[in-house]
Formats: C-alpha cells, sequence, structure tokens
C-alpha cells in the first residue's frame, strides 16, 4: 500500500510580527542580512518564529516537520552566503521572480560549517519526524559564482563535498529533501547533466534518510530527467503545478523512482486549493502513469513558499494534510 | 543623423520646452517620478496609522499635500522643466493603484529581499474601475507647479505580474483588462489637462519575452488618446537587446530607460537599427549615494547624443529617486539641469557637435 506523507520543501515566511522584528533589528540593505554570527536578540526572534513555525506544520497534521529555513535571507543561496570562504557580491534576481539574494561568490576553500545542522538541532527538539531541506548541488552551484576552483566541474564537486560534510552533521532526520530548480531554469549540458546526478549521489549518500530531489519552476527536459534516474536516491519530485503535462510525459516515457514527490499546491499564488482538489492532482496522476503502486507519494508546495503572504501559507499547509488523509482514506 | 520620429511626437514634447529657455538647443530634464519622502511624512502616516495618536484623516491628508507642495517645489528649483510631485501619496507602485482598483486584495507583507517586503495584492475577481487614481493628485500637483507636470502610472504588464494572479485564465488576458483600465484613467487626466504620461513597466526588465503583451497593453493604452499627449514608457535594470528593436513599434513618444547604473554597457543596443523614437536617457544612478559632477553627467549626456540627437533627448536619473538621502537626491538632479544647459549652450556654439560623426576626432 502507498504511504502518503504530507511534506513541504521549505524556505518559509517569517510570520508577520517576525518580518517586523528583523526588519528593526537588522535594517533594510544588503550589509544588514544574516551573516551567520547573529547576536542573542535576534537569535531570540529566530528562536520563537521557529517554534511558531513548527506547531503550525504541526497543527496543521504534516507528516514531517521542516525548519522553515526562516533565517535564510539569500533563499537557497544560504549555505554559501553565511559561509567563511564566501564573499558576497551584488543582489542579483531569484530566478524569474521578483526576488534577490546576495549572489555568492566562492573564494576559498569549502570547509564544513554546519550552521544548517544547528538550526536542525533546533527543530529536532520541538519535534518528532523532522526533515532536513538543501539546494541540490547543481542548484546551489548555479546560484553562485566561484572564484576559488579550477572550473566548473571541480567547484560542482566542491559544492556536494560541501554539502555531503553538513548533512553528515545532520541529526537524525526522517527524509531529506534536496531543491534543484536550478536543472529545470538553467538545465546541465551534454555531461555536465551526469555530473550533477553523480553530484546528487554525493550528497544522499551521506544520510540513511530518505532522499528526495525536487526541481521545479516547470519539468526537467528528457535527458536530465533520465540522468536524474540514475542518482541513489529514494524519490524525484514532479511540479505538476507548473507543468504537469510535461511532468507526466517524462514518467510515462522514462518511469521514475519508487516513490514520488508531486508538487500539488502553487507555492507561489494566492488562491488557497481545496483538499479535493489536491487529492484529484494526486489521482490523476496516478491513474495516468503506468506504475501499479508507488512505494511513497509525498505531497508538497511545488515551490518554496516564502513567496506567499503569511495567512496563506499557513491555509496551503492545512490544505496539504487533509489532502493526505483523503487519500489515506480513499486507500 | 537622421531622425524619423513623427511631427506628432516632435510637436508633443517641443510643448514642454520653457517660453524663457535660454539656449537655441533643448534638452529635455525631468525625473522618472518617486522621490525620498521627508522624515515628517513618514512620522504623520505613523500616527494616523495609530488609534491611540490625535492624528485624524484630514491631518494627514494635510500633511501629504504639504508634502507635494514642497517635493514640486524643490523639482522647480533644482530647475527641471517638467516635474512631478515626487509620488507623495504613493506608498508603493503596485499597492497604491491597487487599493484603488476592484477585483483586488490584500493578504499581508511579501519578502522581495532581506527584509524589504511589500503587500502583494491578489486579484480575486474582474478588475473594475472604480474610483479615479490619479485625476486629484494631478490637479492638485498642477495647481501649486509653475512648471509642466508630468503623471506617472504603473502599467498594466507591471499591475499583473507584480500581483497574485487567483482570477484570471493568464496573466496576458489580466494585463489587457488592466490595460483598458489605464485608458480610462488617462482619459481623465487628459480632460484634466495632463499632457505628459510615463507608464512605468519595470516588470518588462524581468521577463523580456514578454514584450509583445506589453506592446499590446500599449495599443490599448495609446487608443483614442490625442496626439498632443506626450506618452513614456520607463523599463529599468534588464537585458535590453532582448526587447530591442521590437519597442519601437509600441504607441508611444519617449523610452525612459536606465543606462547609468550599468555605465552605458547597453549603449551599444541601441544603434542598430536606428532609435526613432525620443529618448529619456538615465544620467545620474538611482543607486548610489554619490552624487555625480556635472562633468560626470555631461560625459553621459553625451553618451545619449550617440544615438540620438539633441531633439530627441531627455535626460533623467535612472529610476525613481525613492531610495536615495534626500540631498543627495536634490544635489543629483541639480547638477543634472547644469549639464543639460552647460551641453545645450556647447551644442549651440558648435563646441560639440552631432550629425556627422558619432564620435568627435576634434579633441
Amino acid at each position: 500500500m502507498t504511504e502518503r506523507i504530507a511534506t513541504t520543501p521549505g524556505v518559509f515566511p517569517l510570520p508577520d510580527w517576525a518580518k517586523d522584528d528583523c526588519s528593526d533589528l537588522k535594517g533594510h540593505q544588503k550589509d544588514d542580512l544574516i551573516t551567520g554570527d547573529e547576536g542573542p536578540e535576534l537569535t531570540a526572534v529566530y528562536d520563537e518564529a521557529r517554534e511558531e513555525i513548527v506547531t503550525v506544520q504541526q497543527d496543521a497534521g504534516l507528516d514531517r516537520i521542516v525548519e522553515g529555513q526562516l533565517r535564510w535571507d539569500d533563499m537557497l543561496a544560504h549555505p554559501l552566503t553565511v559561509h567563511d570562504s564566501v564573499e558576497t557580491g551584488g543582489i542579483v534576481r531569484y530566478y524569474d521572480n521578483n526576488n534577490f539574494y546576495r549572489d555568492p561568490v566562492v573564494v576559498d576553500e569549502l570547509t564544513f560549517d554546519g550552521d544548517v545542522a544547528a538550526e536542525l538541532e533546533a527543530t529536532a527538539e520541538l519535534a518528532g519526524d523532522v526533515q532536513a531541506v538543501l539546494p541540490g548541488p547543481y542548484s546551489l552551484a548555479d546560484l553562485a559564482a566561484d572564484e576559488y576552483y579550477d572550473d566548473d566541474e571541480e567547484f560542482l564537486a566542491a559544492v556536494a563535498d560541501f554539502l555531503a560534510g553538513e548533512v553528515d552533521a545532520f541529526p537524525d532526520v526522517e527524509t531529506l529533501f534536496l531543491l534543484e530548480p536550478s536543472l529545470v531554469e538553467n538545465p546541465p549540458e551534454d555531461g555536465e547533466d551526469a555530473r550533477a546526478s553523480e553530484a546528487i549521489d554525493v550528497v544522499a549518500d551521506a544520510t540513511d534518510a530518505a532522499v528526495v530531489v525536487q526541481p521545479y519552476f516547470g519539468s526537467l527536459s528528457e535527458k536530465v530527467h533520465a540522468h536524474l534516474l540514475d542518482a541513489d536516491v529514494d524519490a524525484v519530485g514532479y511540479d505538476l503545478v507548473s507543468d504537469h503535462d510535461g511532468c507526466l510525459s517524462n514518467v510515462n516515457e522514462y518511469g521514475t523512482k519508487d516513490s514520488v514527490s508531486l508538487g500539488l499546491v502553487d507555492g507561489q499564488n494566492t488562491l488557497v486549493e481545496s483538499p479535493e482538489t489536491v487529492a484529484e492532482r494526486v489521482d490523476w496522476f496516478e491513474e495516468n502513469t503506468p506504475v501499479n503502486e508507488f512505494d511513497t507519494v509525498y505531497l508538497t508546495t511545488n515551490t518554496e513558499t516564502f513567496y506567499l503572504p503569511y495567512s496563506k501559507f499557513e491555509k496551503k499547509l492545512a490544505a496539504l494534510a487533509e489532502a493526505a488523509q483523503l487519500e489515506e482514506v480513499k486507500a | 543623423m537622421s531622425s524619423e520620429v513623427s511631427d506628432e511626437s516632435r510637436n508633443a514634447r517641443n510643448q514642454f520646452r520653457p517660453d524663457d529657455h535660454d539656449n537655441d538647443h533643448f534638452i529635455l530634464t525631468t525625473v522618472v517620478g518617486s522621490y525620498p519622502k521627508p522624515k515628517w511624512v513618514d512620522r504623520a502616516r505613523d500616527l494616523y496609522n495609530d488609534p491611540e495618536a490625535d492624528f485624524d484623516e484630514t491631518a494627514w491628508n494635510e500633511a501629504k499635500d504639504d508634502a507635494c507642495r514642497l517635493i514640486t517645489d524643490e523639482h522647480e528649483r533644482a530647475g527641471l522643466d517638467v516635474v512631478v510631485d515626487g509620488e507623495m501619496r504613493r506608498n508603493e507602485m503596485v499597492e497604491f493603484f491597487a487599493h484603488r482598483i476592484d477585483g483586488y486584495e490584500f493578504n499581508g507583507p511579501v519578502k522581495v529581499w532581506g527584509h524589504n517586503c511589500f503587500d502583494k495584492p491578489s486579484v480575486v475577481n474582474e478588475v473594475e474601475y472604480d474610483e479615479s487614481w490619479l485625476v486629484d493628485e494631478y490637479e492638485f500637483t498642477k495647481e501649486v507647479a509653475e512648471r509642466p507636470v508630468k503623471v506617472p502610472i504603473t502599467g498594466p504588464y507591471t499591475l499583473a505580474s507584480w500581483s497574485f494572479n487567483e482570477a484570471y485564465e493568464d496573466e496576458a488576458s489580466l494585463a489587457y483588462d488592466l490595460a483598458d483600465l489605464v485608458n480610462e484613467e488617462i482619459e481623465k487626466l487628459v480632460d484634466a489637462g495632463a499632457r505628459y504620461i510615463q507608464i512605468d513597466e519595470p516588470a518588462l526588465a524581468t521577463t523580456p519575452d514578454d514584450h509583445a503583451i506589453v506592446g499590446e497593453c500599449l495599443e490599448r493604452i495609446a487608443d483614442g488618446v490625442p496626439d498632443d499627449v506626450y506618452l513614456g514608457l520607463h523599463v529599468c535594470y534588464g537585458d535590453y537587446s532582448r526587447i530591442y528593436p521590437e519597442i519601437l513599434d509600441f504607441p508611444v513618444d519617449e523610452f525612459d530607460l536606465e543606462l547609468a547604473n550599468g555605465d552605458y554597457d547597453q549603449l551599444d543596443v541601441f544603434r542598430d537599427p536606428e532609435f526613432t523614437a525620443n529618448l529619456a536617457l538615465g544620467v545620474t544612478d538611482a543607486h548610489t549615494a554619490e552624487v555625480e559632477t556635472v562633468e560626470e553627467i555631461k560625459a553621459n549626456i553625451e553618451k545619449g547624443l550617440e544615438i540620438v540627437p539633441p531633439e530627441q533627448l531627455t535626460v533623467s536619473p535612472d529610476c525613481g529617486l525613492k531610495l536615495l538621502p534626500r540631498e543627495v537626491a536634490y544635489g543629483k538632479m541639480e547638477n543634472m539641469v547644469t549639464a543639460a544647459r552647460e551641453i545645450e549652450a556647447d551644442l549651440d556654439s558648435g563646441k560639440i557637435e552631432v550629425g556627422s560623426a558619432p564620435v568627435s576626432a576634434d579633441d
């Protein structure tokens, strides 16, 4: 029987009170963004906001609890922008969105940091069923600039090793989501596509948890999808909100893993899907793929949810969790 | 250098030449729109939003009126040929309009970057024209201004793409409906006497492949607008090579472009094919807090003369100045006007020559 797991790819919006507090404590310029060595006053704000976010997920009934990455001012680039070997350049556009992050410029060896592990330790004190979230190595390398390593190949390998080191320090988690929007937005070319999957392998090997690779902002090109299936991960994600037909055709042409992660709820639009609509989308996917039965179906938002106003974000989580329950009842 | 700019565009532009203009040549000086708010305006807004403070709507409106008077006057003191009220009544370029259009609702702030947020609205029903957006603002500014007044309006494509769309099939159909509303508003502004209207479409820079949608929006906006109304389009912070030369087909008189920020590295884009509209060239950087010298700005204006002749050239800062300290914003405008007047004098005297080789071999 297929297990349904309601979860999210993290990177949540801050609660409105925390937006105000952080804005007052930190300021609005690029020099005011998170550095990884914030003082006790700011730490207290993030601690309180994390507690709130964990409770929101528990109350909604999600099966996996993420940290929410409220400190990630630079979204998926965060693990690098707080790193000692990285200088931050100008403010640059975050994919095709009206959002911006500090351009991380790697100027020295990417050694172990532990920033994300510390966040997860704090989360594990608040909840069981914790899920870790990281940028996948290809996306993190794509979001950064490199001035230290010899070439793109070496840089991607270094980013993968760095992420594997971070994962190795994580507390016990149930799942690890690796977010790979760049596989869609800036797809790797021939040769690079195989290396992108090998880099994912390096990170996935560092944990015993179930590993889910979640590309989004559309569907993968056939070749990138095929290479991604070579990676030793438990599930591949499909952004059914942005391009359900493209995702379905990839699965039907080339198959997929024994488990899948389905992006069912729009992380970038305030229209709240009903649990029934979300459940129908799961049914549609299962009915239209030749796979008899998936081991696990992860039900998620297609993208991060920091794009949303907080109140809508809360409603979307509730819809996801309820949809998973509807599906369980049917099964 | 030949000019293919239409007679209508040329005449529409000439109405902004001051009667007492000293030089034969005329380079129109203006600003994009927004300007730093005096600190007391922010304090007045806080008081107005504080239920415990004794500061009602009348007091808040009075504060906004005073701010408009002050900044319009500041633009005139700087010597601009066409002034704006600095958008003192507007909080944010999408929010302000969404509050005035039926069909929008607000659900709270969202992040743009770091801790910079805005109340990104959601379109939940078909958009409809309700109250006028800008006529009161324009009439007030016109009354207090001695120079012609420009009216900046956030364009329909930006209003659509910087909102959540819950109601429309796609962003384009929302943008077209909004374009019809902008057209309705412009009709009212024209009736009120407005002759210089600038459509702000910064979102085009983020999704340049949508230039055809913006073009269709502008066709709807320009529909029925008389020839003597000067229409501008402001686009900033993007890769212009992806929208040029297609934008030359847009039904506007002038393109206001940000180029100082990138030190004119995109100037070559506009050399071929020939720029056949009026060019409002960004000649000071809106995102550096240093006031460029008159000499620096003159060099920037000369870059514009490589693209269009002086009678097609407007100069303005790259973008709205609202994020700068106020004295820096003023300094940039003042030096920009001085630079423009000196370039005009140099053109009059023949010290600068245009129309032959773009690069002079005299020096």
